[in-house]
């Protein structure tokens, strides 16, 4: 994995308390900004990004070039319009694009790896608090996140109510399935099997990618619909007139997934797939606050949207249902909508119309 | 001042300013937006079309997509001064359980729906032979949302049984109101304010 290129990064003045009764200091937060702040400080919108996503919301890729994974609805005259707002998007801690995590260094110089703490959502929103602390910056206008982005939408709106005004979770859950959590094991199972993951201690040597790859491939079947596959795909060959007989990409879905798995272990440390995994997985935001969810938001005044997505098997409609419901009984000013995509699970990140309209919307 | 519909101008004027309000079957959230400009209401709605709770959205109202026969369970007892429900009663798998269920959410309700009993309904069926397709139901049988059609005098029936209060009724024919005697066959819609 190439070196992380962070262009703005900041080193945390207050060590960081993390739910495991751990203490992470000197922790640093890479992240972008797009858009000025006003003079006032009341334009600021915080971007949370997906698990493997990072602070590129609306800039090129700094290792594999390719566009910002949110850059359709970010920008000038955009949806989340840069003319109108200042957008900050910062790298979780635990990643590897920037921020302090498994591949940083320990006090003693030597990559974490595996003596990294296990991190938490919460804790990811924690140090995103303290980069605005930092800024100076009070109460957000909005904050905005899919999937495990709009866990970190809930959990700082449950944690630290008085920090934004609105709320835009998509495609998101208040907590992990036992499905949710069966496919990121396998992800993890597989990194963990490579013999070049070597307890976590890798650095410096050669990297765990084929697990690191199997752990996408898998984890990139549950983010699109199997009517999106069919159609992309369906039983089509790849570059072939007749099935090999062998266990080549005969199918053109294989050489796809291949594909998306080889590619992420170029830009994606291994270990940080397993600390933000397990992050996810220990999300249940009810739990934290006395097993029922609607106390989560007993004290938010902000106001709430909550967007699923009808082919979105990962993160059903029936979540987004149970956070409306928790939201509705704390009294809560909530919107919700299902939209209709064929894209599953990563139709908030593509070309989604109706999408846009609600965002706008919301965001007037 | 925006043009509401008669009966969504008649509850538009009754509703106490400031009060927190659940507009069931929002539509496009125009009483909403209205309440919240004449009487700064705490307004939220529920709307079953994704395309109008959209549009509800996008003028800055809290609308949640939900089906009102089953997501009304959803709501906190007494979380609202006034449940809302217009023109929606009649399309209610049990209209019977969604006015108990308007009462449970709300502390009072404002109900309108379309009289079954009036003179041209009733002479559609009489001379006609046929469902009628009428100025207040202009949908045929076969398209239409309405499975429980109801007159003024089975509404009276039925908030008798349940044991509710009527606290204020209106009646409308032609887009104007009607004094209340003979609503039963003059008037083509009914508004009432209900509360337990």
């Amino acid at each position: 994995m190439a070196p992380a290129v962070a262009s703005n990064c900041v080193t945390l003045m207050n060590d960081l308390p993390l739910d495991s009764g751990q203490v992470l200091s000197g922790v640093e937060i890479a992240f972008e900004t797009y858009g000025e702040l006003n003079a006032d400080k009341s334009n600021a919108v915080l971007i949370f990004h997906a698990l493997t996503m990072d602070q590129y919301v609306a800039s090129p890729h700094p290792i594999t070039g390719k566009p910002g994974w949110w850059v359709d609805s970010v920008g000038p005259g955009k949806v989340i319009d840069t003319d109108r707002f200042h957008v900050i998007c910062a790298n979780v801690i635990g990643s590897c694009m920037g921020s302090t995590g498994p591949a940083s260094p320990a006090s003693d110089g030597q990559p974490y790896g595996m003596r990294f703490p296990v991190i938490t959502i919460r804790d990811m929103v924690r140090a995103q608090i303290a980069l605005l602390d930092q800024m100076e910056i009070g109460q957000l206008y909005c904050v905005i996140g899919g999937s495990m982005g709009g866990m970190q939408a809930l959990s700082l709106a449950a944690n630290f109510p008085e920090r934004t005004a609105r709320v835009l979770a998509i495609a998101t859950t208040a907590r992990h399935s036992a499905q949710n959590i069966a496919f990121h094991e396998v992800g993890r199972q597989a990194i963990m099997a490579d013999p070049n993951w070597r307890e976590g201690d890798y650095y410096g040597e050669e990297p765990p990618a084929a697990g690191l790859a199997v752990a996408r491939m898998a984890a990139h079947i549950t983010y699109l619909s199997e009517e999106g596959l069919t159609e992309k795909f369906g039983r089509r060959l790849q570059d072939r007139d007749a099935k090999s007989f062998g266990f080549d990409a005969d199918f053109q879905v294989e050489s796809y997934l291949r594909y998306q798995g080889s590619g992420f272990t170029q830009r994606f440390d291994a270990n940080s797939y397993l600390y933000i995994t397990r992050a996810m997985d220990y999300f249940d935001l009810a739990e934290e606050h006395g097993g029922r969810l609607a106390d989560a938001f007993a004290n938010s005044k902000a106001r709430f949207c909550v967007i699923s997505f009808d082919s979105d098997w990962l993160y059903p409609t029936a979540e987004s249902r149970h956070i409306v419901h928790a939201l509705n009984a704390a009294g809560a000013a909530v919107s919700f909508v299902e939209l209709s995509a064929p894209h599953g699970h990563d139709s908030f990140l593509l070309d989604v119309p109706a999408q846009d309209r609600v965002i706008k919307g919301f965001l007037e | 001042m925006s043009q509401l519909r008669p009966d969504l101008e008649v509850i538009a004027h009754n509703i106490a300013p400031g009060s927190r309000v659940l507009d069931i079957g929002c539509g496009d959230g125009s009483l909403l937006a209205e309440l919240v400009k004449r009487h700064d209401v705490d307004a939220r709605g529920l709307e079953i079309d994704p395309v109008l709770v959209e549009r509800c959205v996008a003028r800055g109202l809290s609308v949640v997509q939900g089906d009102a026969d089953s997501d009304l369970a959803d709501y906190p007892d007494r979380g609202f001064d006034y449940a809302i429900l217009s023109q929606t009663l009649q399309t209610a798998a049990r209209p019977d359980r969604m006015l108990e269920d308007l009462l449970r959410v709300g502390r009072r309700a404002f109900v309108s729906f379309p009289n079954f009993a009036h003179w041209r309904t009733r002479s559609a069926l009489m001379f006609g032979g046929r469902m009628p397709v009428t100025r207040a139901l202009p949908v045929s049988w076969y398209e239409t949302e309405n499975i429980h059609h109801a007159t003024i005098r089975d509404f009276h029936d039925l908030i008798g049984k349940m044991g509710v209060q009527i606290e204020q009724s209106w009646y409308f024919n032609g887009g104007q109101g009607i004094s209340p005697l003979g609503a039963n066959w003059r008037a083509e819609f009914a508004v009432f304010l209900l509360s337990r």
